[in-house]
């Protein structure tokens, strides 16, 4: 397997964070990983972005060009990056903040209006992971139990209600009907 | 193996430097290494004796390298490309007096205020020298999260081993990148330092640091001695990496996130049937002159890919006499080849699309 992921979006919007999250799991399960993110003024409310390599081999550039999957959580990225993503790809489209759909057959695409759940549902700021969920499940990406050992690994264990919020926004993106 | 963290470059070399026994930091923030003193800040204060101190100035914080360097304790510091430039002087100062110490810079795009993304464009100013006078710098080339920490620690032993400034010649993709890593020191070795100025005592005479001769008899002699220690460097302790270099009719030479880049554009032509592959300094000086030269029996081509406008095809022509063609693949101000960039010119090299 070699998955490279790009997610997208405004900074303050928790890409870096998810794709953290992404990163760890792939270490717990014994896979290769990369991150690289954007850095600098992007990342105080300009747009963001972060590169996550997930692979059963060494990793060569940590650069992701191509991406296998695209999470868009803005309408810069998604029209920056939806013609990039390969042929065969998936696509996450945060779809309260994105009105534009893809015309390419050649990719999943999957949209769900992250920000708009997560304000419905208390989790302000963590539409995030309501998209990671979504990932997770379409992509099959991770075994269900890592999910909670990854989100220890990134959510410090004095934050337990933090951690709890956490894991309520990956599984309300999880059993999306998309 | 300790159980594998996720860390970015920056905050694990930090952390290796540590380990190594550096628990003394001066630096001034800059991006993109402020991670670097931002997590000496929170550890070394904890430390007995640990001492972070963020200077008023870059030059400021390399003549309290200087100082404490001069005691024989480890000392280190960071910063990005405008930062080294600052430092220069003092770092031909702590040449100048044969001190150990090193010197992190975490490259960005130039020249001037140049920009903030990752660069490679102070590979001639590393590699030669960054400040006046007759002087080298060692000068290692990480090209991954683990090798931040595996070179910090080899950076500080050979500072002690030949009692000169050493430095971590990375770039922003390196420093703010993250990768599992294992932060194992193993034996980090010390070396005794006779001449280090600790205070006599009472029991042996002064020791002096000093790197002003006024009679150039005395200043030659020194330069000499200093060059002999340099040509055993450069016989014993340039490193490199060979990469699907068996059968290779083109060999890349690259360093640092290049090496990366151009490690998927081998494989890709390597589908292709094309007979790539890549030589890596990881010290870039010494320069694996040698290594070079071997292949250029071998190989038809070479190509040097590198975030800057081609400062190490120079190197690269020189160490192979220039026996074959040296064909540049570059980005610069920031930007990084893509592995597209890369496969083209490797295409170019064998003379069109197979």
């Amino acid at each position: 397997m070699n998955k490279e992921i790009l997610i997208a979006g405004f900074g303050g919007q928790g890409i870096l964070f998810s794709g953290k999250f992404l990163a760890y799991e792939g270490l717990i399960d014994g896979k290769e990983v990369s991150w690289l993110p954007s850095y600098g003024p992007e990342m105080r409310g300009g747009t963001a972005n972060c590169s996550i390599i997930i692979s059963d081999n060494k990793i060569g550039s940590p650069i992701v060009d191509k991406p296998d999957v695209l999470i868009a959580m803005n309408a810069p990225s998604f029209d920056k990056y939806i013609t990039e993503v390969k042929a065969g790809g998936q696509v996450f489209v945060d779809s309260s903040l994105i009105d534009a759909k893809t015309d390419r057959d050649d990719v999943e695409a999957y949209y769900i209006p992250a920000t708009k759940m997560a304000a419905e549902e208390g989790l302000t700021g963590l539409a995030n992971m309501i998209i990671l969920g979504l990932f997770i499940k379409k992509s099959g990406i991770m075994p269900d139990e890592n999910i909670e050992k990854a989100m220890r690994k990134v959510v410090s264990a004095k934050k337990e209600k933090l951690f709890d919020l956490n894991m309520k926004a990956v599984e309300l993106g999880y059993n999306y009907e998309a | 193996m300790s159980e594998k963290v996720l860390m970015k470059g920056n905050e694990a070399l930090a952390e290796a430097a540590i380990m190594a026994g550096c628990h003394h930091y001066f630096g001034y923030p800059i991006t993109p290494q402020t991670e670097v003193a931002a997590y000496m800040s929170k550890r070394l204060p904890k430390i007995e004796g640990g001492v972070f101190l963020q200077a008023e100035s870059e030059i400021a914080a390399i003549n309290m390298v200087m100082g404490v360097a001069s005691t024989g304790k480890r000392v280190m510091t960071s910063s990005s490309s405008p930062g080294i430039s600052l430092k220069g002087e003092g770092i031909s100062y702590i040449a100048g007096c044969d001190l150990p110490a090193l010197i992190v810079n975490v490259q960005r795009g130039g020249p001037g205020l140049g920009g903030i993304q990752p660069s490679q464009s102070d590979y001639t100013q590393a590699t030669k020298g960054p400040g006046h006078g007759d002087f080298r710098l060692i000068v290692l080339a990480p090209a991954s999260v683990q090798e931040m920490v595996d070179m910090t620690f080899k950076g500080f032993e050979l500072a002690d081993k030949y009692q000169m400034p050493v430095m971590l010649l990375s770039d922003g993709t390196m420093g703010q990148m993250m990768e599992p890593v294992s932060l194992e020191a193993g034996e980090v070795k010390k070396y005794d330092k006779p001449w280090a100025l600790t205070g006599t005592k009472g029991e042996r005479k002064p020791n002096i640091v000093n790197s002003l001769y006024l009679k150039a008899d005395e200043l030659e002699k020194v330069n000499f001695e200093r060059y002999e220690r340099y040509a055993k460097i450069e016989k014993e302790e340039a490193l490199w990496e060979e990469y699907r270099m068996e059968d290779a009719e083109v060999c890349i030479v690259a360093f640092g996130v290049a090496a990366r880049v151009s490690k998927n554009a081998i494989d890709a032509a390597r589908e292709k049937g094309i007979k790539v592959g890549m030589i890596r300094p990881i010290t870039l000086w010494p320069f694996p002159k040698e290594a070079l030269l071997k292949a250029a029996d071998k190989v038809d081509k070479f190509i040097s890919v590198e975030l800057n406008m081609g400062q190490m095809k120079d190197d690269i022509e020189l160490a192979i006499r220039c026996k074959k063609d040296v064909l540049l693949c570059n980005r610069t101000g920031g930007m990084i080849p893509t592995v597209e960039n890369v496969l083209g010119k490797i295409e170019e090299a064998i003379g069109g699309t197979k």
